[in-house]
This record gives C-alpha cells, structure tokens and sequence, in this order.
C-alpha cells in the first residue's frame, strides 16, 4: 500500500507540472481563423438531425439548403466564390455536439450555422471561439449561447423576452390569473424559457398554480395532467419538443384539461397538428415570423419559393414531416445563411488574406433584412429584434393572432 | 385531494400500470429462458407502433385487419432478432449476448430514424377505443379503462399456458435447467422461439394500448418505457410472470402517486430507489426464486 | 531465452513503445494544424479510455455486473465543474438561480478539482456500495443503473438548482490547459490500474471472477476485495468524468443517461473484458469510426453526378449498429480477449533464429 501512495504523490506532483506548463503556454491570446482559399467558401451547418430534436434540426437545414440554391455564390475582391455546405450532424447530443463542431472546424469552413436546441450550442461555441470561426445560431433561444462568446451571433429572439411575451399574453391579453407550467428535466431550452415565465406571469400579479416536470423521452403524462387539472389553473404552459407537444395534447383532451393551453417556439411545426388533430385546437404560441406581415415583405416569397423547394422532392417532403408546411425554423435557417452571405460579400475591399476571423467582424456589423425581420447584432451578438408573432391553432392551420413587440428596446 | 381525483389518478396509475405490466412480462420470459435482459424489447414495442402506422395510415386497412398484421410483424421481428443476434451467442458468455440485445437496440432506433425520420408520426385513431366516457366526475377514454381488464385476462391465459399445456410444461423445464432439458429431449430452440413469440405478441398488444390514448411515435419512444417495464420485472422478481405484472402495477401506481404529490420532478427518483430498497431486503424481487449456487 | 530475459526484453520493448507514441503525440500537436480531426478523436479516445479501464476493472477483472458507469461519471463532471468554473465568470454561468453563497468564491486548482472529483466518486461508491454489493449478478447491475439515473435526476433537478444550475447545466469550465494533458492524467490513472491489477488484489479479484466460492474458500475476503474494486474503479470513472467535463466545457445532467454506460460498455466488450490494452485499443478505434471516419455516410455521395440513395443523414449511426453487431457476433471475445497485449510474437522469433543458450553472452 505504501508503494501505492507514493506513487500517487508521484503522478499528482506530475500532473501539477504539466498543468502550469501549460497555462502559461495558453496564454497565447488571438486567434487566427480559417482562411478562405481557392473558389470555394465552406459554410458548416451544424444542426441535429438524429435524435430527440432530429425533426425540426432537419427542416432547419432544409431552409438552409433552400436558400444556398437561391443564392449559390458571393462576389469578393473581384472572386466569385461557391459557397459548398457542409452538414454535420450533432445527435441532439451534447458529446456529439463537440466532436461534430470539430468535424466542421477541421473540414475547414469559415463560419457556420445552427444549431436547433440550445445545449448543444452551448457545448459548441466554445470549440467555434477557439478556431476562431462565427457561428450564427438560427434558433437556439437560451441567453447562454452567446453570452460570454464573441464567435456565437444569433437570428433569433431570447427565452427572456420570449417567456414574458407568452406571459403578458396569458395575464393581460386574456386575463388569466392562474398557470400552470409543465417543464422538461434536464433541458435547458425548456427549463430555461419556463423560469422567465413563471417571473413574468407572477411580476402581472398571477399565480403559478402548478410547476411540473418530466423526464427526457417521456410519453405518459396523464399523471402531470390530471395535476394540472385538479390544480384549476386557467391556462398551462409547456415550453417543449415537437415530440413531446404531439403527445402530451391527446392526453390533455382525453383528461377533459379545460386549461388553455400555450407553447413556446418549437411548436409551429405542422407535424404537431398533424400528430394531435384537433386535440391542438386552441393552442396559442409564439414564433418568429408572419408571411402577411408587411414589414417583412420577403416573408411571402420565401413562403411561395420554399414551398416549391419542398415539391420538388418527394424526399424533401418526408424530411419535413410529409406535408409542405413552412415551419419558422426553415425562415431561420434561410436567414441565418442569408446573413452570413451578406456578410461575406460586405468583405468586399478587405485588403490581405481572407479569413473567417474577418468574417466575424463583418457579421458584427452586418445589416440584413430578413424573412424573419431586419437582423443587425448586438454587442453580445444577439440579433436586435424586438418582435414576437403570437399565433393560434384553427381548424388545423395556424392563425396569426397578434404582433408583441418588446417595449424594453 | 378530492375523492374524484383519487379515483383518477388510481385509473391513470393502474391503466399505464397494465401497458408496464404487459410488456414487463416479455422481458421477464425471456430472462428466465436465457437468462438474458433482452434491452431490445422496448425498441420492439416502438416498431409495433410504426408498424401500425403503416398499416392504417399508408396501406388504409381497417383497424381489425391492421391489428392482426401487427402483432403478426411485432412476432416475427421478435423472431428474427433471436435467431439473428441471439441464437449464435448461446454458448457465449452471458455478457456478449447483453451486449448484443444493446446492439439490436441501437440498431433499431438508428434504423427507424433513417427510415421515418426524426420527426414524431401520428398514431392512427382507432375510433372506438378513443370513445371518451364520464363516469361521476371522471372523464377518461376506453383504452384506458379496458387496458388493465386486457391485462388480467392475458395474464391468465398466459399462467394456463404455462401450467396447464405441453409447451408450457417445456418452458418451466428449460427455465430450471437449461441443459438437462435438453438432455431429456425438449427442442430448446423451439421453446425459445415460443418465449420470444409470446413476448412480442404482448409488447404488440401493449403497444396498441399504449400508443392509442398517446398518439405520437418517433424513434426513442420506446427506450423510457422499455426501461420501467424492465424494472417491473425486477422489482417483481425477474422470471416470475405474476411478479411481473405486479411489479406493473405497483411502479405504474406509485409514479402516478408521486407526480400527484407533486413531486413530479422526483418520480423516476422514486421509481428506482424503491426498487433498490426491494432489492436490498428480498434480494431477488418479489416473487423471484431464490438461487443456491452449487460448489 | 530464460523467461527472466524475456521479461526483460519485454519491459525494454515496453518502454520503446511508449517513448514511440509519445513521441507520436509530440508529432501530431506540432505537425498538425490546431483544428485538425485527429486531434479531437486521440483526446476524446483517450478519455473513453480511462472510463472503459475503470469499467473494466469491475466488470471484466472482478467479474462484478456494473451499469453505473455514467452516474460516477456525472458526480465527478459536475464536482469538478463546480469547484473549477472562474469565480468571476460563476455569476454569468447561474444566470437564473444565482449561486449558493458558500460556493461563490472557491476555485480550486484544475489538478486538485481532478482529485476531488475522484475522491467524492469514491466515498459515495464506499456509501452505496456496502449494501448494493451484496446483490448477485444482474441484479447489481440494475440496483447500479438504477443509482446512476438518481444521480443524474437530482443533479438536474431544482432544488439544487444553486449548486448544479439544476437543468440549465454548467458552462465555463475550463478546458485542457494543453494537448498532452488528457494523455498525461490517462496515462497515469490506467498506470495505476495496472500496477493494481497485476498486484496480489488483482490476482484476487480474477480469482472472484472465475469463481467466488472457490475464491472465498481459498480465504479471500470477498466483501473487501469487491468493494476496494468497486471504490477503485468509481475513482476513475469520477476522474473520467471530469475530464469530459474539461473536454465538453460544457455539460447538462442529461449527458450522463444509460445510453453513455451503453457506449462505454460497448467498448469494454469490442476491447475484450478483462483486457485493459483491449479497452484502450477500442476506445480510441470506436471514437475514430463513429466521430472520424464513418462521417462522410451522413452526406450524399455522388459518383459521376448521380447521387446514391442509401447515403443521407443517420445512415452513419445504422452503418455504425451493423458494424457493432457484427463485431459481437463473429468476434466474440473482442479485439484481445482477456489477454493482454504482450511481445511475444517478436520475442518468439527472436526465440528461433537464436537457440538456447544464447543467454550466456549477458
């Protein structure tokens, strides 16, 4: 035994060495980048597209590779370059996510798009920080994707602001003095947007009724329900998967839950009322953007041509769910590219070598109206948009319901 | 609590309690004929729901016929699983053939990922199951009613089998005593095949069950379930059919308990440390044979 | 050859060995560019291998069923993480809760958070271990599984909201401060683990292995043997953990589920159980096929401009299950068996081009 400790006394004083041999090696600040050679520019799309958020990761990339038939070149300096995709998929895991961002790095793209669930966003960036490659996330609301990260921008609004837009709809709009919120375990995403909710309902003077949780892969939620039911909370709210909400809707009308249901982001997808039927009906939930809406005029053609996209392919159909419905995550996708090609072109004029370090300052100060609104980033990196579409479930479509816009900016 | 919402939460509790049981009572065949976790079963029991959708939804079959063809794909791919990935390995170690199961497992969720995409699928409506009824302040659906009613019945059948017939009598044989069955002239392999036949059949019935009132099926829909029913059958002893279908009902219940206390967050938590603490006093579950090992 | 000299020789090729692929290391951090994939898969395999060894110490050496590989894991991940995150960054990374006051201000030193990382995992394998070990077989490895899914439900989970960042999981930790690190602490730890193995408790646990009641018959103390074993390898699986955390950076308690024992038990079996070169030999070859080669299935692949169906997203993960399968169907005993790997197929042709006697030049 005393062999055993004097060799762990041993490794451990090692260890120590090679660990402040190393921070003084780290301390080597700037990074360098990718640099963009020879006529092609690499964009990674870094989605998942297996796994627990494989579906709408998918129409995420859809709307990405939409837009790079739309626009499949970028003039700088004279060049005019392809621009090839290069898709990775993360799993919805977050191990994955880190080993599949290296993917991307070593395969050599200068910036990069995605992901769709914040968590593996979060485990990401700091692999994209460290070569020095931009990533702009298209629908990864967690504050924590950007912040503390100079090479994370994102396209989207934040859970902050989007949790307090389906609470003063809830409190004002409709009234209700009650809630209840049921929450995934585990999952930032709806763990996160649930506490802003819950903030912003009871500053309005509600009351959280009920506050449930549940597993990861879950599918029987009967119990939480009849929780929610007994609790006679006016409305509940369940930020969730695109799974998740086809299940739990069913259950909720099979209970009699009176409570009027409301979703987070992720449920605009046509799969949901697909999957539910009418169970959806009624259902109200906050997106990124509206094709009637006349401030962004592009909205409607992005609608028609991605529509068409989809038709071509019968493949391209079953990757969407089997129906041609637009889903938000798709405008994102298509904005998201479309920033980073504004910005690649606006490198036009930058003298010496093109690198993806470049990139990301020309994607600080880009300027791009979108599908989804004018996208020009903040300090942190968040895009500066200051409005929320609120739509509702009809008779199987959705119905713009109202434009929130956040009065804090 | 109010006595209406005891009531339904006992409904919930022993409804799911039933679908636990039906498919605990696969893995706890299986166990005690080869003496393997087979963690393909829930992954089974999501092929079973796809299998459905094709049925009614891309091929338009009434729900009769789509039921029959069901459980008769469910059977087959139980089937095959064993001779493909199991049958070889019988003379392995225990170990390799798990580690096999976990590969099937894998395979099937990559495989229905590939094939149906991520994105989860409506689970066809059988209209007469869905029907909603009241019964004095309780609104529940028909499956949920007539789930724990189906599984007495199979349970029951299934100890006739078992005590009462031929293959029956072969698989208690084989149960004990792997080897000496052989010796006496039991067809081992026919036997197994028999367990794996009725595994699947329940976890096809479970399936329909599960899937009606929750109607959603995507590629790791099975993998939460799988484990609970897994812990249904250790909880009741794994080997012991009506330990199965207790240990069904009791996790099946008390989840349905605890998120009623409000301690949803913790039901899992729950879940297992009772098992554990079952474990600790009767080392074997429930109903579970006790086991002297021979020098 | 006496069987001394061929020790000998064995330790000096040993040796060569390993000055060999250190100095391999040194070549790849200076001659490949910092993004370069290989990088990535040598640290993430190297990690996978500490985590297989530690498994292995259990499952294949002391023969005892363990599925609670990922629930030590998550315990050193977080320990680590909450002890390692900047104090001056922890505001931002809690951005929600807040932080628990008695943990705002203490940052201890990456090697220390290691250690601690691995001392809590042992002292709560200590705890769980007296009662759980008594159970047999497949019953330990379930009363296990179903300890590594509490662990990580309560990491996650509210109340410990302050602590753990309850679901939102932690960010900022720091990452390795250099390339060889991992392969430093990896290399020490399955050090260890070896010297364990080939010391006398070692030859108890493969005697409790092969048959507990002969072994408790020849007077070995099961109950200590199995718990030291089990102590021993949640140590490293604690470390293993931690390391991830550092090569994550980030980390949710929902990492740390049943499928990543899967993996790593994989692993274990592709290597072969009671082989720990096996183990590490897997480790590195499953991380590079799943995270390196096998890439390119998930793209569409085109020969002269027409596409070829099969290949599109998640063809790679059914591609990756065949493979597996097919590993444990037709190789069953994995890539080394229980053997480890040794020098004897050099040793024995030096054995026939130089006959007998050839000792007497030393």
């Amino acid at each position: 035994m005393k062999k055993f400790i004097a060799l762990a006394l041993a490794s451990v004083m090692t260890l120590s060495l090679a660990a402040c041999g190393g921070s003084s090696e780290g301390t080597t600040a700037s990074v360098a980048g990718t640099a963009i050679s020879g006529d092609t520019i690499k964009i990674g799309v870094f989605e998942p597209t297996t796994g627990e958020n494989g579906g709408g990761g998918m129409q995420e990339v859809l709307g990405i590779r939409y837009a790079n038939t739309v626009v499949p070149t970028v003039d700088i300096n004279g060049t005019t370059y392809n621009i090839e995709l290069v898709e990775v998929d993360n799993q919805s895991d977050k191990t994955a996510a880190v080993t599949a961002a290296q993917s991307l790095i070593s395969s050599g793209v200068v910036g990069v798009l995605g992901s769709y669930g914040s968590g593996v966003s979060i485990a990401a960036g700091q692999t994209f920080a460290d070569a020095g490659v931009p990533a702009i996330g298209c629908s990864c609301t967690n504050p924590q994707v950007t912040a503390g990260n100079d090479f994370y921008f994102r396209t989207c609004f934040l859970d902050p602001f989007q949790g307090t837009v389906m609470a003063s709809y809830a409190a004002e709009e409709m009234g209700y003095k009650t809630a209840a919120i049921v929450s995934q375990n585990g999952d930032d995403y709806s763990t996160g947007i649930a506490a802003y909710f819950k903030q912003a309902f009871e500053q309005l003077g509600g009351t959280i009724v009920a506050d449930e949780t549940y597993q990861t892969n879950e599918s029987d939620f009967n119990a939480i329900l009849t929780t929610v039911k007994q609790s006679n909370a006016e409305c509940v709210f369940i930020p969730c998967s695109i799974a998740t909400a086809t299940l739990i809707l069913p259950q909720a009308k099979a209970n009699g839950l009176e409570a009027h249901i409301l979703g987070s982001d992720t449920w605009e997808n046509e799969s949901i009322v697909i999957a539910a039927g009418d169970a959806a009906e009624g259902v109200v939930f906050s997106t990124f953007f509206d094709e009637d809406d006349e401030s962004t005029p592009m909205a409607k053609d992005f609608v028609n041509g991605f529509k068409a996209y989809l038709n071509e392919d019968a493949q391209r159909i079953t990757l969407n769910g089997g129906t041609d419905g637009v889903a938000a995550v798709s405008a994102l996708g298509y904005d998201g590219y479309m920033t980073m090609v504004t910005a690649l072109a606006s490198l036009d004029g930058t003298e010496g070598d093109l690198t993806s370090v470049n990139l990301r300052d020309a994607l600080a100060a880009v300027n791009y109206d979108g599908v989804t609104g004018n996208i020009t980033f903040s300090e942190t990196g968040d895009a500066n948009k200051d409005a929320a579409y609120l739509k509702k479930v009809e008779n199987g479509k959705f119905v713009f319901v109202k434009k929130q816009i956040d009065e804090t900016k | 609590m109010t006595s209406t919402a005891f009531l339904q939460y006992c409904l919930t509790g022993i409804s799911i309690g039933g679908i636990y049981a039906l498919i605990a009572i696969g893995y706890t065949m299986v166990y005690g004929i080869l003496r393997l976790i087979n963690f393909a079963h829930g992954d089974i029991f999501m092929m079973a729901a796809y299998f459905m959708i094709f049925a009614m939804v891309d091929f338009a079959l009434p729900w009769y016929v789509s039921i029959v063809i069901v459980l008769a794909a469910t059977i087959l791919l139980g089937v095959v699983i064993e001779k493909v990935a199991y049958k070889p390995l019988r003379s392995s170690p225990r170990m390799s053939i798990m580690i096999s199961a976990i590969g099937v497992s894998y395979l099937l969720q990559n495989l229905a990922t590939y094939l149906f995409s991520a994105l989860p699928k409506g689970y066809p409506k059988i209209d007469f199951l869905m029907k909603t009824i009241t019964i004095g302040g309780i609104s529940t659906s028909v499956v949920t009613f007539i789930t724990p009613i189906l599984t007495l019945v199979f349970v029951f059948l299934l100890l006739q089998l078992i005590n009462h017939t031929k293959i029956g009598m072969a698989m208690r044989a084989v149960s004990k005593d792997f080897e000496t069955s052989q010796l006496m002239g039991i067809k081992i392999n026919r036997v197994i095949s028999f367990t794996f036949v009725i595994g699947c059949f329940l976890a096809g019935v479970g399936s329909i069950l599960y899937f009606t009132p929750r109607p959603s099926v995507y590629p790791l829909v099975g993998s939460l379930p799988g484990l609970k029913c897994f812990i249904a059958a250790v909880f009741g002893g794994i080997g012991s059919i009506p330990g199965a279908m207790l240990g069904g009902f009791v996790i099946g219940l008390s989840e349905t308990f605890i998120k009623a206390a409000g301690y949803s967050e913790f039901s899992d938590v729950f879940t297992f440390i009772l098992l554990i603490v079952v474990l600790l006093f009767k080392p074997t579950g429930l109903f579970g044979e006790k086991t002297t090992e021979k020098v | 050859m006496t069987e001394q000299k061929k020790h000998k020789l064995s330790i000096l090729f040993s040796a060569i060995a390993i000055v060999v692929l250190a100095l391999l290391l040194v070549g790849v951090n200076k001659y490949t560019a910092p993004t370069y994939m290989l990088r990535t898969v040598l640290q993430l395999g190297s990690i996978y291998a500490l985590v297989a060894v530690s498994m292995n110490l259990l499952n294949g050496f002391t023969g005892l069923f363990s599925l609670g590989q990922a629930g030590f894991m998550a315990l050193g991940a977080y320990t680590f993480a909450i002890f390692t995150i900047p104090a001056n960054q922890r505001a931002g990374v809690y951005y929600l809760y807040g932080v628990a006051d008695w943990l705002a201000n203490i940052e201890l030193p990456i090697v220390a958070a290691l250690i601690v990382a691995g001392i809590v995992c042992a002292i709560m394998a200590a705890l769980i271990g007296a009662p759980v070990l008594r159970l047999k077989s497949d019953y330990f490895a379930i009363a296990t599984l179903g300890f590594a899914e509490i662990v990580r439900i309560i990491v996650g989970s509210s109340p410990m909201n302050r602590i753990t960042n309850g679901s939102l999981g932690l960010k900022m930790i720091p990452k390795f401060p250099n390339f060889y690190f991992p392969f430093i602490v990896v290399a020490i730890c399955i050090f260890i683990v070896w010297l364990l193995i080939n010391s006398s408790y070692g030859r108890a646990f493969k005697a409790i292995r092969e048959d507990e009641i002969a072994a408790e018959a020849m007077g070995i103390n099961l109950a200590k043997h199995k718990r030291m074993s089990f102590i021993i390898s949640s140590f490293f699986a604690g470390v293993g953990g931690a390391l991830m955390a550092m090569y994550m950076g980030a980390i949710t308690s929902t990492t740390f589920n049943i499928t990543l024992t899967y993996n790593i038990l994989l692993i274990v079996v592709i290597g072969g159980m009671g082989s720990l070169t096996g183990s590490i030999i897997s480790s590195f070859l499953v991380i590079a096929a799943r995270e390196w080669w096998l890439r390119f299935l998930d793209q569409p692949f085109f020969i002269g401009g027409v596409q070829i169906p099969l290949f599109k997203t998640g063809f790679r993960m059914v591609v990756f299950s065949i493979i597996l399968m097919i590993v444990v169907l037709f190789f069953r005993k994995g890539i080394m068996g229980t053997k480890e790997f040794n020098w004897n197929f050099i040793l024995k042709r030096m054995d026939k081009k130089q006959p007998a006697g050839g000792e007497g030049n030393e």
